[in-house]
C-alpha cells in the first residue's frame, strides 16, 4: 500500500523549473475554470490559483444554465468549493475581464492565465423578423428563470397567448419546454428567481411546440431529460407518426449510437401511448419534426411584436450529422491559444490557454470540461517541463497580491469566496421562508449589499 | 479498543461531514452541518447496518454503513463483512482494496483516495464515476442498469459493454475479487462525436 502511495505522489507532483510558485490565473468560474483550478493545484504543489469571475457569484452555468428542477446536477458545487476554499486558491468575483482589468496586466501579473469565461453570444437565425419582440434566444430566457442579474428584466409575456414555440430540440430546449408546463406548485420548491415564478403562475401558455430541423432519430435531446419531460403529470404529448419514419441512413445511424436508438424508442412510444386528442384545458406538448423557421411574423395590433411564424419543410441528404459549426471559440491547438486562425503551431501566444466552451464552442456536458480541462492542464504541464514557459517562470511574479493591490486603486469591490458565502447563506435563510432551497439575489446592489455586509 | 476504532471513524466522518466532504447516498439524512445527528450508539448502528444489509437497494444504504462492520468478533466474520475490490486507475496501477457490504464502489474509491469522480455525489445526475468492469463473469453478477442509470451511461466517455456507474455498484460477497477499470479520458469530447471548429 506503502508503495502505492509513492508512486502516486511522484506522478502528482510536477517539479517546476522555476523556484518561483507558478501564479495562474483563470477567468472564468464554471466548471471550466473550476475543473482546470483543481487540476493544477493537484499537478502543481504550490502553486497559486486566482479565479476570477465577472459574477460576484460563481459557478457559472451551474448556478445559471442548470434548471431549477435538476438539483443534483448542481451537486458538483460542493466540489467546486471545496477547490475554492483550498489555501492556494482564491475566487475573486465582481472582476471582469476587459474591464476592471486587462489581459496585458493579467499576464503581467501571472506566469499563466487560463481563459475559461464561455461562450455567451447568441446565434444569429438571419431571418425577417427575428428582432420583434417576443422572439427570445435560451441565453436570455434561461437568465431570466435562473435569476442571473443579467435577465431579471426581460419580461417576456406570458399572458397575451396560449401558444410558446421553441426552436431546437436539445436539453435546454426541453428546460424550457418544462419550466414552461411544470405545474407551477412544482416549480415553487425550486430556486426558480422568484419574478419567473410569479410570470410562471399567471401565465397563459399551454400549448409548446418543440420544432427541429431534423428528424427523431437526430433529436439533440438526451434520454433523462426525454424520459423527464414526458413524464410531466396531465400533459398531452403530441407526435406525427408519419414523422417517425425511418430510412436506411437512420437505421444505420441507431446502429451506431446507443442514445439516438434509445431516444427514438422512447419518442415512438410516446407517440403511440396515450389519447389521440388532450382533453380540454389539458396542457399540450407537440414535438414537430423536420421543419426550419423561414420567418417571424409581425402582429398587426401590436406593431414591433411577434404573432406568428413560417416553417419550411425539411428533407435530410446525405450523411453528415448537419450539425451547425460552433461559433465564439478562440483558436488553440489543445487549449494553447493562437494569435490567429491560420493554425499555424509558431503562433502559440506562451503562456495563455484556453478551457470550456470558448475552446470547444457551447457543446457538451459538465463533465465535457473535466476532459477539457485535463488536456489544456497537460499542454500547460507539458509546456512547463520543456521550458517553452521558462522566459516568464524565471521571474517571480505579482500575482494575487498585484491583483489586488490594482483593483484597489480602481475601486472594484472585489468579491472574494467568504463574500459569496455570505450572499450563499442569506439565499439560504430566505430560501427557508418559502420552502425552497435558496431564493436568489438578482440584482447587482442586492449581491453587493450582502457581499460586503458583516 | 472498539470504542477507540469507532472513535477514529468518527472523527473521520465528521471531518468528511464538516469539510463538505463526500455526501452519503441517503439524501434525507446526515446533511451537512447536521453532525450532532450522526453520533447514535454503535449498537444502534449494528442492528440498523444488519438490517441494511438484507436485502439493502441502494437508496438505503448509507456511509455509516461501514461503521459497525468490521468490528464485529474475530477474522471469519471479517471475511464475511467486506469483500475484495482491485481498481485499476488510468495509468495501469492497481489499487486492490477491501469494501465493506453494502458500501457503493464510488464511496469506497473515494474512502481510499482513488481518483473516480463524482461530481453528482450518487444522485444519477451524471456519468463521471464510470467504471469498467473487467470481467463478464463479475459483469453479469450485478442486478441490470435502471433505465435512469441507462440514460446516465449514454453519456459517459468510453463506454464498453461491460461499463457501470461506480455509484451503483453496490458491494456483495458475490462480487469479492471484481475488478474495475477507471477510463482514460478520451479525446473526443462531444457526447455525439461531433467537434468543435474554431471561428
Amino acid at each position: 500500500m506503502a508503495i502505492f502511495g509513492a508512486r502516486r505522489v511522484l506522478w502528482r507532483s510536477f517539479s517546476t523549473i522555476s523556484s518561483h510558485p507558478l501564479r495562474v490565473c483563470i477567468v472564468g468560474s464554471g466548471p471550466a475554470g473550476f475543473y482546470t483550478a483543481e487540476k493544477i493545484l493537484k499537478t502543481h504543489q504550490g502553486s497559486q490559483v486566482d479565479i476570477i469571475d465577472r459574477l460576484p457569484t460563481p459557478y457559472g452555468l451551474v448556478r445559471s444554465g442548470v434548471a431549477p428542477d435538476h438539483p443534483e446536477t448542481k451537486n458538483v458545487i460542493n466540489q467546486f468549493s471545496r477547490v475554492a476554499q483550498n489555501g492556494r486558491c482564491s475566487f475573486l468575483g465582481n472582476v471582469a475581464l476587459g474591464y476592471s482589468i486587462s489581459l496585458v496586466e493579467l499576464r503581467e501579473l501571472y506566469h499563466v492565465v487560463v481563459l475559461a469565461y464561455g461562450a455567451e453570444s447568441d446565434r444569429v437565425v438571419g431571418i425577417p423578423g427575428e428582432d420583434l419582440k417576443g422572439v427570445h434566444s435560451a441565453r436570455e430566457f434561461v437568465w431570466w428563470y435562473n435569476g442571473h442579474p443579467y435577465g431579471r428584466n426581460l419580461d417576456p409575456d406570458l399572458k397575451n397567448t396560449d401558444t410558446a414555440v421553441i426552436l431546437g430540440q436539445g436539453n435546454v430546449a426541453l428546460d424550457v419546454a418544462r419550466i414552461l408546463l411544470r405545474p407551477t406548485s412544482e416549480l415553487a420548491i425550486t430556486d426558480i428567481a422568484s419574478h419567473a415564478l410569479t410570470a410562471l403562475e399567471q401565465s397563459s401558455i399551454r400549448k409548446v411546440y418543440l420544432v427541429g430541423r431534423r428528424g427523431p432519430v437526430q433529436a439533440a435531446c438526451t434520454a433523462k431529460e426525454l424520459r423527464e419531460v414526458l413524464g410531466i403529470k396531465d400533459l398531452y404529448i403530441h407526435i406525427k407518426e408519419t414523422d417517425l419514419k425511418i430510412t436506411p441512413a437512420d437505421e444505420e445511424e441507431m446502429k451506431n449510437s446507443r442514445i439516438h436508438r434509445r431516444i427514438y424508442e422512447l419518442l415512438s412510444k410516446a407517440a403511440t401511448a396515450g389519447p389521440s386528442q388532450p382533453s380540454s384545458g389539458q396542457r399540450e406538448l407537440h414535438f414537430v419534426f423536420f421543419r426550419q423557421p423561414d420567418r417571424f411574423l409581425e402582429s398587426y395590433d401590436k406593431k414591433g411584436y411577434v404573432s406568428g411564424m413560417h416553417l419550411e419543410k425539411t428533407t435530410l441528404k446525405g450523411i453528415g450529422s448537419g450539425k451547425q459549426i460552433a461559433i465564439g471559440v478562440v483558436p488553440n491547438v489543445k487549449g494553447r491559444i493562437l494569435s490567429d486562425n491560420s493554425g499555424d503551431p509558431t503562433s502559440i501566444e506562451n503562456g495563455l490557454y484556453v478551457c470550456g466552451w470558448l475552446k470547444r464552442g457551447p457543446t457538451g456536458i459538465i463533465a465535457t470540461n473535466l476532459y477539457c480541462a485535463e488536456e489544456t492542464v497537460a499542454s500547460l504541464s507539458e509546456d512547463l517541463e520543456l521550458g517553452v514557459l521558462a522566459s516568464t517562470t524565471r521571474l517571480p511574479k505579482l500575482g494575487r497580491d498585484g491583483l489586488l493591490q490594482i483593483l484597489d486603486n480602481r475601486n472594484v469591490r472585489v468579491v472574494p469566496f467568504s463574500a459569496w458565502e455570505r450572499i450563499d447563506k442569506e439565499e439560504k435563510r430566505l430560501g427557508s421562508l418559502r420552502n425552497k432551497p435558496r431564493e436568489k439575489l438578482t440584482s447587482w446592489e442586492e449581491l453587493l449589499k450582502v457581499a460586503g455586509s458583516e | 479498543m472498539l470504542t477507540s476504532r469507532l472513535s477514529r471513524v468518527g472523527f473521520r466522518i465528521v471531518n468528511e461531514l464538516s469539510r463538505g466532504g463526500y455526501r452519503c447516498m441517503s439524501r434525507t439524512r446526515f446533511r451537512q452541518g447536521h453532525c450532532g445527528q450522526c453520533q447514535r450508539s454503535p449498537v444502534e448502528l449494528l442492528s440498523e447496518t444488519r438490517a441494511f444489509f438484507q436485502g439493502a437497494i441502494f437508496q438505503k444504504h448509507h456511509y455509516f454503513s461501514t461503521l459497525g462492520s468490521n468490528n464485529t468478533s474475530g477474522g471469519g466474520d471479517e471475511q464475511k463483512e467486506t469483500i475484495s475490490v482491485t481498481f485499476v486507475s488510468k495509468d495501469g496501477e492497481e489499487i486492490p482494496i477491501r469494501v465493506p457490504i453494502g458500501t457503493s464502489m464510488l464511496e469506497a474509491a473515494h474512502q481510499n483516495d482513488i481518483e473516480l469522480e463524482g461530481a453528482c455525489e450518487g444522485s444519477l445526475a451524471c456519468s463521471t464515476c464510470h467504471v469498467i468492469v473487467m470481467d463478464m463473469e463479475h459483469y453479469n453478477k450485478l442486478e441490470e442498469p435502471s433505465d435512469e442509470e441507462n440514460d446516465m451511461l449514454d453519456l459517459a466517455f468510453g463506454l464498453t459493454e461491460t461499463s457501470r456507474l461506480g455509484c451503483q455498484i453496490i458491494a456483495r460477497p458475490e462480487l469479492d475479487g471484481i475488478r474495475l477499470a477507471i477510463p482514460a479520458a478520451t479525446r473526443n469530447f462531444a457526447v455525439d462525436g461531433y467537434v468543435a471548429k474554431p471561428h
